[in-house]
């Protein structure tokens, strides 16, 4: 290994990467692109769901009932009806996702101590976000509930009864803000495009237009070659981490919790393995359209849908358990989750940084023992 | 006409010639709905759990039995104190501890309240808020009997006091599974990755090796020269969205509810402004890596970010929401989910109809005139 030739190429192809502006200004600008999109549109949080209420009762409780919800925050009370039938046509219309049917005696079924039943009609469309509807007007009608009783009984002297007091308490990210939790994986799937998806279609150019057999006559080594070429891409990956993690912080209020110099440990663990993937495909390809689509099949889509970056791991049949084990970025998001959200140390993930250690070698070998070969024949 | 003809069979025969790509036009979809579909799931059907039971009694292993029962929860292991609990919610996966105090039950003899903690590993906010529902509702029931138990250990027949129940109704999708919204959004994303990046691709492919210009100088007129190398896409992307339609229903199910006349209809005016968008790019990049990037990368993301594809606009911030309504995808997919999960038609989609044909039109002129301007 020769220090200044590799130095040599890894110069060559960063005046290479600054004469592309246009290719330089996508890897640059897309991350905090991404992050805005990100940021500010890309959350399961539901709040001001949109409410229409069906009133048939009309009464002191009905009104108070439905102040009571308004005022909760998270429901937008946009529009009250005189009759059932428009209840479909509202819903078919996306008008509002969820609508209120008090029935025409709950007051008095309430008043004469019987159980009073509110309808509530949610359009499970989104099955999330009505999973989460469910989940907020169940809390609300048993606060309201216990609220009415408490009046009641201390009016009447006896003693109300509650068996089980819940208190859930939110380790980590207490309001439940998904942005926190889709940082990390947001950070990996543009660590991934700058590093794996850029080198592979780097090195196939070379191949592509043949300057690839005018280095190989030349006393270059391979590995000289190929850590001259990714390092300026590994430059650039790192910065972009750098500043989405700046970004993140100042917009968001993300902040790293845990220790930064594991984070930039195992952050170069990780670009090293996604880097060698990067090699690997362009091993594999012939031309810029070919790696370019490998790429995306073997490396992004997978990195978006199976690494747990926005669906969880867990609730997928096991089959498909198994195949997330193949993508680097489940384990590289484990551990920037556990540094940023959680901030602890490597017992947690030190099996998740053994993992990267061994893509890496996988894939570098992989791509030598392909490359080893194909040389022999031609 | 013949001659749009001439280049419409020239572009098959390419297509013929480049089996390669030809694969992936037709495999890639069905591939994209398997994963989709299997993977791309926000359902919460499995919490790891973890126990710390202080008190080891009847009570407490009973209401331990009902999260074993409920389906959602896995136990993971019992803790014996806090350090356990601590440790395994910053070590593993798991996502809640349910700590049950010491004399829960006493207290639920004596007819005290009892505390009940449950911690969550919040940094999946969705997951944890979703689990917390269902403990919830666990925590409700196992109360409500407890009440009904002492009523009738001591004769009161009837409730004390009045009660408001939920009484919750889902429609269209009434198990809540994530998988009915996010397939048929898929039909709008494949037909947006091959009209848009397809026809770019083969716009620019034969910028860069120089075809283009023998083209200029044939007496083919612009217009023919465009509709000849779009009628090849709409075709091939027709057939991708009946293979999708098919493979939803026997693979997973989910039927079209509703005309598919009409989901067709729509289709073809949602591909007006994909095609639009593809010419556009093919104007304003000279390589098809260029091409590949401004595609995805600036046409192709921010649109199924913003479409409610997959996030839900409602949840998105104003501002946001009216970019949104630039977006032709974020039409089409209201009208494909209406179409086949509500059954609905033209009657309560026709604003969003309207809507896909204007910007698709408005798309489409700009985009020609910009490439014959180019061509001449």
């Amino acid at each position: 290994m020769n220090f200044v030739r590799t130095k040599a190429i890894a110069k060559k192809e960063f005046k290479h990467l600054f004469r592309d502006i246009r290719m330089l200004l996508i890897l640059l600008f897309f991350p905090v692109f991404l992050l805005g999109i990100f940021g500010y549109a890309v959350n399961f949080d539901v709040k001001n769901i949109k409410t229409t209420v069906y009133d048939s009762d009309r009464t002191e409780l009905s009104r108070n009932f439905i102040n009571a919800l308004n005022s909760s925050g998270y429901f937008d009370i946009t529009k009250f009806i005189d009759s059932d039938t428009e209840i479909r046509k509202i819903l078919d219309k996306k008008d509002a996702q969820l609508v209120i049917v008090i029935p025409k005696n709950m007051s008095r079924e309430f008043h004469s101590n019987k159980e009073a039943k509110i309808q509530y009609l949610i359009d499970g469309v989104d099955g999330n976000t009505a999973n989460l509807i469910q989940n907020y007007v169940t809390a609300a009608t048993s606060s309201y509930n216990n609220k009415l009783t408490l009046i009641k009984v201390s009016k009447t002297g006896s003693k109300f009864y509650t068996p089980i007091d819940y208190q859930p308490i939110f380790w980590f990210n207490p309001e439940l803000k998904s942005t926190k939790f889709l940082i990390p994986g947001l950070i990996v799937m543009i660590l991934i495009v700058t590093s794996a998806v850029s080198v592979s279609l780097s090195l196939v150019r070379e191949k592509e237009r043949g300057t690839i057999e005018q280095v190989d006559v030349s006393p270059v080594k391979s590995g000289e070659l190929i850590i001259g070429k990714t390092t300026p891409y590994i430059v650039l990956a790192l910065f972009n981490a750098i500043v989405i993690l700046v970004v993140g912080y100042i917009l968001f209020d993300v902040e790293v919790k845990g220790s930064y110099l594991l984070l930039f440990i195992t952050t170069s663990i990780f670009l090293f393995a996604s880097t060698s993937l990067g090699i690997l495909v362009s091993v594999i390809s012939d031309s810029q359209q070919v790696a370019f689509n490998i790429s995306t099949m073997a490396s992004l889509l997978p990195s978006v849908i199976l690494s747990g970056f926005i669906f969880p791991i867990d609730s997928m049949p096991w089959a498909v358990q198994i195949f997330t084990n193949l993508t680097p970025a489940k384990f590289f998001i484990e551990i920037l989750r556990a540094i940023v959200l959680k901030g602890v140390g490597l017992q947690a993930f030190y099996l998740q940084v053994i993992y990267l250690i061994i893509f890496a070698t996988v894939f570098l070998g992989l791509a030598n023992l392909i490359n080893s070969r194909k040389g022999k024949t031609s | 006409m013949k001659t749009i003809l001439h280049i419409i069979k020239k572009e098959f025969q390419q297509f013929r010639r480049d089996p390669k790509m030809f694969g992936i036009v037709l495999i890639a979809p069905i591939i994209q709905l398997l994963i989709l579909g299997y993977a791309a799931t926000l359902d919460v059907n499995s919490v790891h759990t973890v126990v710390y039971d202080m008190d080891k009694s009847y009570e407490s292993r009973r209401f331990i039995e009902r999260f074993k029962r409920s389906g959602y929860f896995i136990i993971d292991m019992y803790a014996e104190n806090y350090e356990e609990v601590t440790e395994q919610l910053n070590n593993t996966s798991a996502i809640v501890a349910v700590v049950i105090p010491k004399e829960f039950e006493k207290k639920i003899q004596r007819k005290e309240t009892v505390p009940l903690q449950a911690i969550y590993n919040g940094s999946d906010g969705n997951t944890a808020g979703i689990a917390s529902g269902y403990v919830a509702k666990i925590i409700s029931e196992f109360s409500k009997e407890i009440v009904l138990d002492f009523r009738e250990r001591y004769g009161q027949k009837s409730s004390s006091v009045g009660m408001l129940t939920p009484e919750i109704r889902v429609w269209y999708n009434p198990e809540l599974k994530t998988r009915n919204f996010m397939l048929p959004g898929i039909v709008g994303l494949l037909l947006s990755v091959i009209t848009l990046i397809l026809t770019s691709l083969a716009i620019v492919k034969e910028k860069e090796i120089g075809t283009l210009e023998q083209l200029i100088v044939t007496p083919i007129k612009p217009f023919q020269l465009i509709i000849g190398k779009l009628v090849p896409f709409v075709i091939l992307g027709f057939i991708a969205v009946v293979m999708v339609i098919t493979a939803m229903n026997l693979i997973f199910g989910i039927e079209v509810r509703g005309s598919s006349f009409f989901l067709f209809f729509a289709s073809f005016l949602y591909i007006l402004s994909t095609l639009g968008l593809g010419l556009f790019v093919s104007t304003i990049s000279k390589t098809q890596q260029q091409a590949m990037m401004i595609a995805i990368f600036a046409i192709l993301m921010p649109m199924v970010y913003l479409s409610g594809f997959a996030f839900p606009i409602e949840n998105m911030p104003e501002v946001i929401q009216y970019v949104s309504y630039l977006i032709p995808l974020r039409y089409f997919i209201t009208i494909i989910r209406g179409v086949i999960l509500k059954g609905i038609g033209i009657e309560y989609l026709w604003m969003d109809t309207a809507a896909l044909l204007g910007i698709g039109i408005i798309i489409l002129t700009l985009s020609s005139l910009r490439f014959r301007k180019r061509l001449e």
